[in-house]
């Protein structure tokens, strides 16, 4: 075991787990913070979708070790805390983009990765960038309207 | 009326092989058998679970076994079904609250919890909306009187003088009004009911049919939501459990002394069992990699010689009862003949949730949370593994991630409970992604034969459908066919197979709208037209007329680069048709342009969540039908990685466009499952109005030509 200081939520947390265990295993089990899901294992699926200073990562392959200083954001910590949400949550909510929800926290991590980066996505883009991340009860279509419908909220809102 | 049981439901190919045998079962079992006829045995008990349990399990007639008001007027519903994404949470607490006259906000789902809820079979065939909702709607519906009696008891009214809505009593005459909560202080409603009370008619409703949001959405999106492999219990360890080499393998050495040595890692050894336990999955994970195991696999079929091996191979149990045949086999006289076959490969559900279970031994008493389908099903098999009366486990399902009828089953619960048995603390286990592709079961794949007839006016005067393994499901013609003989043919299966989302209807669908497909282009009839001069059932005809409709059939001519396609297909009282437009790819793969699927059901109870469920069943079967497929070998899985097993993703997924049409005047019946049948004929249609090249299997692959023929 080793010690590791994390920024995660925009908390320092200090945990001991072993320099190669996965940053998903790290904040579901060590830090009961189970919004991240498991999927594969494999990159393959996105369910265990962080950000990493901002941008979309698969925790699942990221060792707990390399996550270093970089600031962590899980679906926990996308929206402020006076209970609001960001306008991809309320995007999926409005276009109901989920049946299971098993993917959502995923689905929304990876948009709002995506609309930081392009707030006006074109449909190729969002296909690119969101090909990673399965939903396997196939609300393909709605998460679509729904980043869509995000990304014409008002510019200067936080995504 | 005398509640008794809701109507059983024949089941898919059961499912013959438990994962463990515990040494306390097969000392048991053995002696019983007399040295044999394990596998006879077992199937007999999953046989009974399926259609015995109907007459030891009487539906309670109380309404308090089904609803509580409490005294600040939280309605509290208790139903065994469960919530997998198909919307039952919300749509049955539609249904409550419609038959009460209560806001639907004060309605709160109990589902699947086994000492909380009545029993029930399971949540599969598309049965919660035409049993359970019917069913919650006549409690709800009776509730409401006893309230509405209670008050006109204490205003010295008379009931019929009072009115109902949103869960209050009114007296008109003196505006007098009691809250449900007041009514009942919290006290249970013991009535029994013993009538059927009028039911709200559909054309009435102001709740159900209404597009209310899916309940829950705010802790999907905040990622609060506790799926069952979230559940973390005080003192929980880690479960991992030893998997075989390959299927029917047999143990042949364990050496678990390396495993042994890591610091805080328990062995459980169990027959052949053999599982590890630590308060961390790190250390657990680590542990059973370190376990060195040795077993003998049997030679066994590969997908290279499988549909051989299905019609050499006939189910040998002796239960003709499952040979279905519907007639003789017709002799054929007719201007035009056409047999083909088609088939289908075994696919996996592969929910992104994998199977996952948190047990929990106190004094004696089992109680385990897992994601499945058949809670008391599960609870049934934790009694039997563990010899305890049913009395002593508990099941409790929070909704799951996925399921599509791939979660029947409680192999993990029973190994979480096996390792907290061991461990004397609760275990939590999770299957990988590789366990869950390798160690659950699958949709059964098939060989289909179709014989036809049919004279140039365009009637179809003889059909023969035979289908080798697959199943019965929708192997009937809904069109109107003199002479038809259907058969199904259960065969051995070289793995282990049953439920999947509308059974074997998705290939009995595809091999009979495919074929009909050939026989509109052998008669050179347009393929629309065709179906017209066969069909009388006016519910597809409206299916069919409104899909076509929307897609604009007939308007643009298929080209070689584009192909256009259809099909319908009902069972389970779904009726589908399905209408796409491909593209043929420069290197010949098919590509996705369009889809439109038109759907009736009978009454609709939410727009909004039947909107979801077709979409979701057509981009499933966009897997089925293009990319998916087991590759096994020899007791083994090839490609139990979602980098090797392809579902679809959003670049496979075009535009598509659901039209729902509402019948009020009819029952509302399930519609989870069959909304997946119509897709993959249509896409094989579409590329043979493209190409002129027939696609007959599943999944269809075109630049793999041992699987098309001209």
């Amino acid at each position: 075991m080793d010690e590791f200081r994390l920024h995660i939520n925009d908390k320092e947390l200090r945990i001991s787990a072993p320099a190669e265990e996965s940053l998903l295993f790290v904040l579901r089990n060590r830090l009961s913070m189970t919004g991240t899901k498991y999927g594969c294992g494999e990159g393959q699926c996105g369910a265990c979708t962080v950000l990493i200073d901002g941008v979309a990562r698969r925790s699942c392959l990221t060792s707990i070790e390399s996550v270093g200083d970089a600031h962590v954001t899980t679906i926990e910590g996308l929206a402020p805390a006076d209970g609001s949400l960001t306008p991809v949550q309320q995007a999926f909510l409005d276009e109901e983009a989920f049946q299971c929800g098993y993917c959502t926290s995923g689905m929304i991590v990876s948009a709002t990765s995506l609309l930081r980066q392009h707030p006006q996505p074109t449909d190729t883009q969002i296909t690119e960038s969101m090909d990673g991340n399965i939903c396997r009860c196939g609300t393909y279509r709605r998460i679509v309207a729904a980043i869509k419908r995000a990304s014409k909220t008002e510019t200067g809102s936080r995504i | 009326m005398t509640t008794d049981t809701l109507t059983p439901h024949p089941e898919p190919p059961s499912l013959r092989d438990r994962l463990h045998w515990f040494q306390l079962d097969r000392r048991d079992f053995l002696k019983l058998c007399g040295g044999g006829l394990l596998v006879c045995l077992t199937s007999d008990v999953i046989h009974a679970q399926h259609h015995g349990g109907f007459r030891e399990h009487p539906l309670p007639q109380e309404i308090s076994a089904w609803l509580y008001i409490s005294d600040k007027g939280v309605i509290t519903v208790f139903t065994g079904k469960i919530e997998t994404g198909q919307n039952a949470r919300t749509s049955l607490a539609q249904q409550v609250a419609e038959e009460l006259r209560a806001d639907f906000n004060t309605i709160s789902m109990v589902m699947g919890d086994t000492d909380l809820t009545p029993w029930d079979m399971g949540t599969f065939g598309s049965l919660t909306t035409p049993t359970m909702g019917p069913q919650l709607r006549k409690m709800a519906a009776a509730a409401r009187q006893v309230l509405v009696e209670e008050a006109a008891r204490r205003w010295s009214a008379q009931p019929n003088s009072l009115t109902v809505a949103n869960g209050k009593v009114t007296n008109p005459k003196t505006s007098q009004s009691l809250a449900f909560g007041e009514i009942t202080r919290g006290q249970k409603l013991t009535a029994t009911v013993t009538d059927q009370p009028a039911l709200t008619p559909a054309t009435d409703w102001k709740i159900a049919g209404t597009p209310i949001p899916k309940v829950d959405g705010r802790a999907f999106v905040t990622g609060k939501h506790q799926y069952p492999s979230d559940i973390v219990r005080p003192g929980m360890l880690f479960g991992k459990v030893l998997r075989p080499s390959g299927f029917h393998a047999t143990l042949v050495s364990v050496d678990t002394a390396d495993a042994q040595r890591i610091p805080g890692v328990q062995i459980v050894r169990d027959g052949d069992f053999v599982g590890v336990v630590s308060d961390d999955l790190w250390t657990a994970t680590r542990a059973l990699s370190a376990i060195h195991a040795i077993w003998n696999v049997p030679p066994q079929p590969s997908n290279s010689n499988l549909f051989e091996y299905l019609r050499s191979h006939p189910e040998s149990d002796g239960d003709e009862s499952k040979n279905i045949a519907s007639s003789e086999p017709p002799t054929i006289h007719s201007d035009v003949t056409l047999s083909q076959h088609y088939t289908v490969q075994y696919i996996a559900h592969a929910p992104l949730e994998p199977r996952a279970a948190v047990a929990e031994w106190n004094n004696g008493k089992l109680t385990v949370w897992t994601g499945t389908q058949r809670p008391f099903g599960v609870r049934d098999e934790l009694a039997q593994a563990f010899r305890l009366p049913t009395s002593q486990v508990r099941v409790i399902m929070p909704d799951m991630g996925g399921a599509y009828g791939g979660k029947h089953t409680g192999e993990c619960a029973v190994e979480a409970a096996r390792l907290a048995k061991a461990a004397s603390k609760p275990v939590k286990l999770v299957w990988t992604r590789e366990e869950e592709f390798t160690w659950a079961y699958f949709r059964p794949a098939g060989w289909i034969e179709i014989r036809s007839g049919a004279n140039h006016d365009g009637k179809i005067v003889a059909w023969q459908h035979d289908n080798y393994n697959s199943g019965p499901s929708c192997i009937e013609s809904p069109y109107d066919i003199r002479e038809q003989h259907t058969q199904f043919h259960p065969t051995q299966s070289p793995l282990r197979q049953a439920s999947y989302r509308a059974l074997a209807a998705t290939a009995n669908n595809f091999a009979r709208e495919s074929h009909m497909d050939e026989l509109a282009h052998a008669l050179n009839i347009e393929p629309l037209e065709f179906r017209l001069k066969n069909l009388a059932d006016p519910r597809l005809r409206a299916v069919l007329q409104a899909a076509s409709d929307r897609f604009g059939w007939g308007h643009s001519k298929s080209t070689p680069q584009t192909g256009f396609g259809l099909a319908i297909g009902t069972e389970k009282g779904g009726h589908v048709a399905t209408c796409v437009a491909i593209s043929v790819e420069s290197d010949g793969g098919i590509r996705l342009r369009r889809i439109v699927q038109a759907w009736e059901s009978g009454a609709i109870v939410n727009p909004n969540g039947l909107r979801n469920q077709m979409m979701g069943a057509v981009t499933m079967g966009i897997g089925g039908a293009l990319s998916e497929a087991v590759e096994f070998s020899d007791g083994r899985i090839l490609n139990p990685r979602f980098s090797q097993y392809h579902v679809p993703r959003f670049s496979n997924v075009p535009k598509i466009e659901i039209v729902l049409l509402d019948r009020k005047d009819l029952p509302s019946s399930g519609a989870g499952e069959i909304g997946i049948v119509g897709l993959a004929p249509a896409i094989g249609n579409a590329y043979f109005a493209a190409t002129g090249t027939r696609l007959r299997s599943m999944p269809m692959l075109p630049g793999n030509l041992s699987q098309t023929s001209a």
